[in-house]
């Protein structure tokens, strides 16, 4: 076998050399033909003939009817939504009556501290005899977006109402209360503007910053430092900081934790970086200030260096709906482009009637204004030494947040904790207090805890008997 | 189906060119003469650039006073509409102490509640000095009272669906719900002419979003094909869930849904759907509940449905109605239930009040009467109107009726004309629409007589003679034998 393939191989060999070494059989215009000539003409011609042809491409091949009902087959989706589990099914406390300070809750009579109902408004003779009046001339609801005759004559009255209060050229009214401030942001911040907000802010803040696709950066919750250096550092990095629309997003009063802003702070930073305001007055609009004006008057800002002021009617105006409030060109540019104002029905005029008949009730009464100041120092104090938890708000705010002096490391074992002590109390001692709950859409970091509402027409009693009820349940549930 | 010719193209596209002319001719005299004067402090950027409000500045200013009319009295079948005057050129508008009383055709008043009602009205007042004004309060903590409750099981059992939920704003329901239900890694197929208030909410979710042509269920049943075999778009994974957003009624084009044939798709194809009733929800099928009643759909088939109280209960506020699992999930998760102010409880009231009307069940049978009603006040404006010339698009029964104007000349022009003959008419431009296809909208109402169609009637016709918007033939025409168009059709974004 071997030596038949040596002599093969011997043999081809002698094959090639003799028809390189073949003398010279032809001459072709004067070039002699050797035969090594032959062979590298024939290397030549086999390379140009594997250069013009097509590389090799895996074919495309497109999915087939066929194929495509395969997969549409197989495919089978999630449920919509997850398991509801046991402990998913607790129902809110039912109100049978108005939500005053004494409110009737699932049949007994309870202190309630779940209502923002600062200025003790709810079940006002006088508003609700405006609203009566209302109700009786116009109906229910509006019945149209303001563009399309659902501009009612108390729509125009209010807004001209709440901008003679803060001693702004104009505002604009919308009709609902979280709806404001996802509706402002947008129209004012767009793609390539830059925002430095607090990582605290609400989840409606927080929707309108996503849905504005600007460029957003958090700061350290109302860490005035936190916040100068995220100013410093993000004006450092854009190229042209004039042509760039920049603001900073902050709430008053934070739902999330009771802290009030420092706004001179702020307003000082904003006018050495050249930034704009974007102020969530929810909490504090007719509660701070000598007059309920605002935080502005609280610390002694002029008006108009906030840019633009946005707040819920929800709260102390005991009413329902929001408005936003600035410059004459501020507020112009939203009747067009405010996705809130233009595209949804307006507010109902009875709401509008009843927000003037609350601003006026406040400029009449600013004692109420007192009252609460002296129920929110007696809360604070008492709610001083509670065991296990404690006291995150501002001194200053209506809105009094307990929060646990040790969390027990997870959101939902906190939460459990929270909400059995305000079931407890709820229960034993008939005090409605609430526990924060956070939607799964919320990112705000801050720590979850117990709010207390207080009211201007709560008695000293009422907040004695909350404030030992919560110190007695606390310290079984906590201890 | 919209027939734009190209002429009327043409003229149009020319009328708005010269606008544009003279706006930008305007906008730089405006440079030269003030260049020194900025009304914006040193160093920040103004709040509005040059061209984003060009079309605010120099056209939509041109007719500002057509729109934003403030009335002083109820929006029922006749309204005062407050007489404003300016001094330059609309760009501050006064107001008066002078009204004009008018024919309401604007207003979204289908079954005339929006005025107070004989059965409604006490009982709203009632509930008013009972629970007052506001409850100041999410609906978690101490804001819901015994008519919410009350409301939500009559929501479900009116539209048919085991559970609902209620929320104070029906935009507010829309972009906070679908965040809560959708989240990366689903998608969302929804109609091309959907509500901004879905756009918003699809947008705000996270979720990757297609859009298929208005109303047209084979091109529905491709998109839907294509995405699923090809799955997501740089992950090359499987879509989580798909969801399928469409109104009931489109209110700028007054057409119902293609309903049936959708639902046949979705169940195909295995996508959830989610149905946008605010307009059609009391207003069309035999007994008010909507088109899942006048196309014959089974509600049980629609996986969430969505209404608002705005339109037909004269109230506001919106619901979502779908299976006792999906609202249970919704009241831990949706925001605007945990954290917006609960529905102030006269409007609840009202609600009820309508509800219980529309259903019978306050002894009378005025709900049926007001049904009936706005049915035949529909249809015989509707033929009257076609049979007059006028291009009128949408479909028999809907209440909902756009006139085609296109030129932007005509547009203020009929809405002053028509104000001047006591007709309140509502025009619709860009944005709202594509630019070429400026309309007028009529809403017809059950509190409308015949004596006042006729009069509407009689004032559009003159006006329509003299502003020149009679584009088609007078006499009856099958509008739905012919549905093409000569040119296409693009939403401009």
């Amino acid at each position: 076998m071997a030596s038949a393939m040596v002599n093969v191989t011997a043999s081809v060999l002698d094959w090639v050399s003799l028809a390189f070494d073949a003398p010279t059989k032809a001459v072709v215009f004067g070039v002699p033909i050797d035969g090594h000539l032959v062979v590298e003409v024939l290397l030549v011609v086999v390379i140009l003939f594997q250069l013009t042809r097509k590389s090799y491409k895996p074919p495309k091949k497109p999915l087939t009817e066929k194929e495509i009902d395969e997969l549409c087959d197989e495919w089978v989706p999630e449920p919509l939504t997850p398991q509801i589990t046991e402990d998913m099914t607790d129902e809110a406390p039912t109100l049978e009556s108005a939500a005053g300070p004494h409110a009737i809750v699932n049949g007994k009579e309870v202190l309630n501290f779940a209502s923002a109902n600062y200025l003790g408004l709810i079940g006002n003779e006088k508003i609700t005899d405006s609203c009566v009046g209302a109700l009786e001339k116009y109906g229910v609801g509006s019945c149209g977006p303001r563009g399309f005759y659902g501009t009612i004559d108390v729509h125009l009255d209010c807004e001209q109402k709440i901008a003679k209060f803060l001693g702004t050229p104009d505002s604009i009214l919308y009709s609902y209360g979280i709806s404001t401030i996802f509706s402002v942001i947008p129209a004012f911040c767009k793609k390539g503007d830059i925002i430095v907000a607090d990582e605290g802010v609400h989840w409606a803040v927080q929707n309108g910053l996503y849905l504005s696709r600007s460029t957003v950066a958090y700061f350290k919750h109302n860490d005035m430092k936190s916040l100068e250096n995220k100013l410093e550092e993000v004006t450092r990095r854009s190229k042209h900081p004039e042509k760039i629309r920049r603001y900073i997003v902050v709430e008053s009063i934070y739902q999330n934790s009771g802290q009030i802003a420092p706004l001179d702070e702020i307003v000082r930073l904003k006018e050495k970086y050249r930034f704009r305001i974007i102020l969530d007055e929810s909490h504090s609009f007719g509660v701070l200030g000598n007059s309920g004006r605002g935080l502005a008057e609280q610390c002694g800002v002029p008006i108009e260096k906030i840019d633009i002021i946005t707040a819920g009617m929800g709260n102390a105006l005991a009413t329902d709906g929001g408005f936003c409030t600035g410059s004459v060109r501020v507020v112009d540019h939203q009747r067009l482009s405010s996705a809130g104002y233009v595209f949804s029905a307006s507010l109902p005029p009875y709401l509008a009637s009843a927000a003037i008949a609350a601003v006026d009730h406040l400029e009449e009464n600013p004692s109420i204004l007192a009252n609460l100041r002296a129920n929110i120092a007696t809360l604070f104090n008492e709610l001083s030494d509670v065991p296990g938890l404690v006291v995150a708000s501002h001194l200053l705010s209506p809105l009094v947040f307990l929060k646990l002096k040790k969390s027990t490391g997870s959101d939902k074992a906190d939460m459990h904790l929270l909400q059995s002590i305000a079931k407890r109390v709820l229960e034993e001692d008939s005090v409605l207090i609430v526990a924060t709950k956070r939607s799964s859409l919320d990112k705000c970091p801050l720590p979850i805890g117990l709010r207390f509402f207080v009211s201007a027409s709560h008695s000293e009693s009422d907040l004695l008997k909350a404030a030992t009820s919560l110190k007695r349940v606390a310290a079984l549930v906590l201890s | 189906m919209v027939r734009l010719t190209y002429q009327i193209a043409f003229t149009t596209l020319l009328s708005y060119g010269i606008l544009f002319v003279f706006g930008k001719l305007r906008d730089l005299f405006d440079k030269l003469l003030d260049w020194s004067k900025s009304n914006d402090p040193q160093g920040y950027a103004p709040i509005c650039y040059g061209f984003q409000d060009f079309y605010t500045r120099r056209m939509y200013q041109r007719a500002k006073d057509c729109g934003g009319r403030p009335i002083a009295s109820a929006p029922d079948a006749w309204l005062d509409v407050i007489e404003r005057y300016s001094n330059d050129n609309n760009k501050t508008l006064h107001r008066t102490e002078r009204t004009t009383k008018c024919l309401n055709l604007g207003s979204y008043n289908y079954l005339g509640f929006a005025a107070a009602d004989e059965y409604c009205t006490p009982r709203v007042i009632q509930s008013l000095k009972q629970y007052s004004v506001s409850t100041c309060s999410v609906r978690v903590d101490g804001g819901t009272t015994k008519l919410h409750t009350e409301l939500e099981k009559l929501v479900a059992r009116f539209v048919g669906k085991p559970a609902a939920i209620v929320f104070g704003m029906g935009y507010a329901t829309n972009s906070a719900i679908i965040p809560a239900l959708i989240s990366k890694g689903d998608l969302i197929i929804s109609d091309s002419l959907n509500h901004n208030s879905i756009v918003n909410g699809a947008r705000g979710s996270g979720a990757a979003v297609q859009v298929f042509q208005h109303n047209n269920p084979s091109h529905l049943e491709e998109v839907l094909r294509e995405q699923i075999a090809r799955g997501q778009p740089r992950k090359y994974r499987p879509w989580k869930k798909i969801l399928v957003i469409i109104e009931g009624i489109y209110s700028m084009e007054g057409e119902l849904c293609r309903l049936p044939e959708i639902m046949a798709v979705c169940k195909k194809y295995k996508a959830y759907t989610y149905l946008d009733e605010a307009h059609s929800i009391g207003a069309v099928g035999k007994t008010g509940r909507g088109v899942c009643e006048l196309l014959g759909v089974d509600p049980a088939d629609v996986d969430i449905m969505m209404g608002t109280f705005t339109k037909s209960f004269g109230s506001c506020g919106g619901y979502i109605a779908a299976s006792k699992e999906i609202i249970q999930h919704l009241k831990r998760t949706c925001p605007a239930h945990l954290y917006a102010t609960s529905m102030s409880p006269p409007a609840v009231q009202q609600v009820i009040s309508a509800i219980k009307v529309i259903l019978g069940e306050d002894g009378t049978n005025r709900g049926a009467k007001k049904l009936a009603q706005v049915r035949e006040n529909s249809n015989f404006f509707r033929s009257e109107l076609q049979n007059m010339g006028f291009e009128v698009l949408g479909d028999n029964d809907s209440p909902v009726m756009p006139i085609m104007i296109y030129n932007p000349g005509k547009i203020p022009a009929f809405s002053r004309e028509c104000l001047s003959q006591n007709l309140a008419v509502v025009i619709v431009a860009y944005p709202a629409t594509p630019l070429l296809l400026a309309r007028a909208r009529i809403c017809i109402s059950a509190a409308h007589t015949r004596e006042d169609l006729i009069k509407g009637l009689e004032v559009i016709s003159k006006v329509g003679d003299l502003v020149g918007m009679k584009y088609l033939p007078i006499g009856p025409l099958n509008h739905k034998a012919k549905e093409f168009s000569k040119l296409e059709l693009i939403k401009i974004e």
